[in-house]
C-alpha cells in the first residue's frame, strides 16, 4: 500500500510555509518533534471552546466531558500498543518523565517508602543494564538511580555499523540483573534494536525490562506483548500530538507494586496529616493537575495515525530511507552513521561530512529551506563511540517526499561548495 | 546573501587558519569548556605577566573542536587580547557580549573589536550565539583562575 503523500500534505498547514526569506520549508526534522495535522489542531481547539474543565472532580457537565476526553485518550492510548487494558497506561510529560517515575519509584522502594511492596527494592550488587546507543534521558535516570541506590550501571556496546553487540548477553546480563532499559529505535543510528531477544534474556535472569519508544511508536506497529516490554515510553509530540503528554505503559501488577513517584492531589486515596494511601494505577502516578487538552490531542494523533495505517507508514519511510541511503551515498566525503540496510532501521538518518562541521552543514541546509538537526543529539556518548563530536540528522515522516531527500542532497552540497577548500 | 553575512569572509579565514591554536606552554591556568547543545570543546590556556603593576595577557592557546563560528572566534578573541591588560580584555570580552546579545541591532566599533566585529551577523541566529562565546567565556574562566593563584 502506497500512501497518498499529497493528500496527506495538505492536512499539514505548516508545510505550506516559506522560511528563510521565501523558501518553501523543508522539514526533516520529525525525529526531534513531528508536525501537526490539522485534525489534532482542530480538537485541541475543539477541547478548550466546548469541554475544558478540570476532569475527575469537577460535579458538572464540562467536568464529565472533559474526564470522558481524557479517559478515552487512556483507553485509545492502550489500545494502540497493545495494553491488557487502559489502568497500564500512565499520562506523563514525555518519555524523559516515564522513565524518571520508573527509576524513582524503584529509588522510593529502596527507601522504604510506602505505596509499594519491597520487590523494587535495589542493594549494592544489584546491576541495571542500558546500551551505548541510549538518549540521555535513557542514561542519566539510571546513573542517578545507581548513585542513590548502590547498584552498579553496566551497558551494551555497539557494533561499528550500529547494531547492539549481542555477543555480551550472556555477561551483561545475569542474576543480579534488576532492569534492563534500552530503546526500540536509536535516535541517531536509526537502528531498530532486537527488544524481544534482550527482553527474553531479561526475564530469564528475573529482571524488568523498560523500552524507550520514542522513535518507533509513531513510525511502525508497535505491540508491547511481542515486545516482551515491562515498561514502554512513547511521547505525543513526536507522533503528530500536542506537546506536554507522553506515555508511559507499565505491566498492571508492576505498577501496583511501585510506590509513587510524585505526590500530589488525584494521586490519592485518602490523606491524614502524618501520613496517605494512594489511588490504584493509573492514576497512583499522575499527581495534580495533568494535560487534559494535550490528552485529547493525543487521542486526535493516534486516530489520524491509525487511519493513515502504520504499516503503510512504516512502509513508505522504508522507501524514503532506502532512496536517501543511495543518494547520500553518492556524496563525496559523506559518512551514515548506523545500519547499511533500509529494514534494520527506522527514519532517522544521522550523517558526517568529512571538512564541515555538522553546525555549519545545517545551517547551510537552514538558509535553502531544509530542516535537519545538528549536535549529538542528546546521544554524547554513542558520539564518542564513533570517535566524533556531532553529526546532522535528517529524520522522516509521512508527509515527506524523495524530493525532499534531493532538496537535502543538494544543500548538502551546497554546503561543502560554501566551506570548500577547508 | 544571508549565509555571506553569517559567514564574513574574515571568519572563513579565521577558520581555515586559525591563531594561536595548539597549547603552549608554560601557562598559568588551563580550563576545559564545552557547549552542552553541540559538544563544542575548547581547552584553554591563559599565561598573565605583572611587568607593570597591572597583569597582561601574556599568552592565550587553545585546542578547540567545534563549528566555523566557535574555531574562528577562538582565533579572533586570541588575536585581540593577546599583550592587552587584563582590564582591557576583560572589556573586551563585554563588548563582544554586548555585540552577540544585540539581536544584530548594533553596529559594531572596528577600533575597538577589529576582525571582532565580522561575527555582528551571528547575533541574528541565536542558536549559534554561544558557539561565537566559547572561547571568550573560557577565557574568562581561566584568567579568573589565573588570578587567584596569583593571590595564593
Amino acid at each position: 500500500m502506497t500512501l497518498d503523500v499529497a493528500r496527506i500534505r495538505k492536512d499539514f498547514p505548516i508545510l505550506d510555509r516559506q522560511v528563510r526569506d521565501g523558501q518553501p520549508l523543508v522539514y526533516l526534522d520529525s525525529a526531534n518533534t513531528s508536525q501537526k495535522p490539522r485534525q489534532v489542531i482542530e480538537r485541541l481547539d475543539e477541547f478548550y471552546e466546548r469541554h475544558n474543565a478540570n476532569i475527575h472532580r469537577a460535579s458538572h457537565q464540562l467536568g464529565e466531558e472533559a474526564t470522558a476526553a481524557y479517559e478515552g485518550a487512556r483507553i485509545k492510548a492502550a489500545g494502540f500498543i497493545g495494553a491488557r487494558d487502559e489502568t497500564e497506561v500512565v499520562f506523563t510529560k514525555n518519555v524523559s518523565e516515564g522513565i524518571n517515575l520508573v527509576a524513582y519509584a524503584l529509588g522510593n522502594a529502596t527507601a522504604g517508602q510506602s505505596g509499594g511492596s519491597g520487590r523494587f527494592r535495589l542493594s549494592p550488587g544489584d546491576e541495571i543494564v542500558i546500551t551505548e546507543m541510549e538518549h540521555h534521558s535513557n542514561i542519566v535516570p539510571w546513573q542517578l538511580l545507581c548513585e542513590r541506590t548502590g547498584a552498579t550501571l553496566r551497558w551494551f556496546g555497539v557494533t561499528d555499523d550500529g547494531q547492539l553487540d549481542l555477543s555480551q548477553t550472556s555477561q551483561l546480563i545475569n542474576e543480579r540483573t534488576r532492569l534492563v532499559a534500552l530503546a526500540h529505535q536509536s535516535n541517531v543510528l536509526g537502528t531498530i534494536n532486537p527488544v524481544r531477544e534482550v527482553a527474553d534474556a531479561a526475564h530469564a535472569a528475573g529482571a524488568v525490562v523498560l523500552v524507550d519508544a520514542a522513535q518507533s511508536v509513531p513510525h511502525m506497529p508497535v505491540d508491547v506483548q511481542e515486545l516482551g516490554a515491562d515498561f514502554l515510553g512513547f511521547t505525543s509530540h513526536k507522533m503528530c500530538g500536542p506537546t506536554g503528554i507522553g506515555v508511559l505503559w507499565g505491566r498492571r501488577e508492576l505498577l501496583e507494586e511501585m510506590p509513587p513517584f510524585l505526590g500530589g492531589g488525584e494521586m490519592i486515596e485518602s490523606v491524614w496529616m502524618d501520613h496517605s494511601t494512594f489511588a490504584p494505577p493509573p492514576h497512583k502516578f499522575e499527581a495534580g493537575t495533568m494535560p487534559i487538552a494535550e490528552a485529547a490531542g493525543l487521542d486526535a494523533a493516534i486516530d489520524y495515525l491509525t487511519d493513515v495505517g502504520l504499516d503503510a507508514i512504516r512502509a513508505h519511510e522504508q522507501d524514503l530511507i532506502g532512496y536517501a541511503l543511495d543518494a547520500l551515498g553518492t556524496v563525496p566525503g559523506l559518512r551514515v552513521l548506523g545500519p547499511s540496510d533500509p529494514a534494520a532501521r527506522g527514519a532517522a538518518i544521522a550523517f558526517t561530512l568529512e571538512d564541515v562541521h555538522p553546525h555549519d552543514v545545517s545551517q547551510v541546509l537552514d538558509e535553502h529551506g531544509v530542516a535537519v538537526r545538528a549536535g549529538h543529539h542528546c546521544a554524547w556518548p554513542l558520539h564518542r563511540r564513533y570517535g566524533i563530536q556531532a553529526s546532522t540528522r535528517a529524520s522522516f515522516y509521512l508527509y515527506n517526499t524523495t524530493a525532499e531527500v534531493d532538496a537535502l542532497v543538494q544543500g548538502i552540497g551546497q554546503a561543502q561548495r560554501f566551506f570548500g577548500g577547508v | 546573501m544571508r549565509l555571506e553575512s553569517l559567514y564574513q569572509e574574515v571568519i572563513l579565514d579565521h577558520y581555515r587558519h586559525p591563531h594561536h591554536k595548539g597549547l603552549r606552554e608554560p601557562y598559568d591556568a588551563e580550563v576545559h569548556h564545552v557547549n552542552p547543545l553541540c559538544g563544542d570543546e575548547v581547552t584553554l590556556r591563559v599565561t598573565l605577566k605583572d611587568a607593570t603593576g597591572e597583569p597582561v595577557v601574556a599568552d592565550v592557546s587553545y585546542d578547540a573542536l567545534g563549528c566555523s563560528i566557535s574555531q574562528a572566534s577562538a582565533s579572533v578573541m586570541s588575536e585581540l587580547i593577546i599583550g592587552k591588560t587584563v582590564p582591557e580584555a576583560m572589556s573586551l570580552a563585554e563588548e563582544f557580549l554586548r555585540l552577540m546579545q544585540s539581536k544584530g541591532q548594533t553596529e559594531p566599533d572596528e577600533e575597538v573589536l577589529g576582525d571582532g566585529v565580522a561575527f555582528a551577523g551571528v547575533a541574528k541566529y541565536p542558536a549559534r550565539i554561544k558557539c561565537a562565546l566559547l572561547g571568550w567565556m573560557a577565557w574568562k574562566d581561566a584568567t579568573a583562575q589565573a588570578l587567584e593563584e596569583q593571590d595564593d
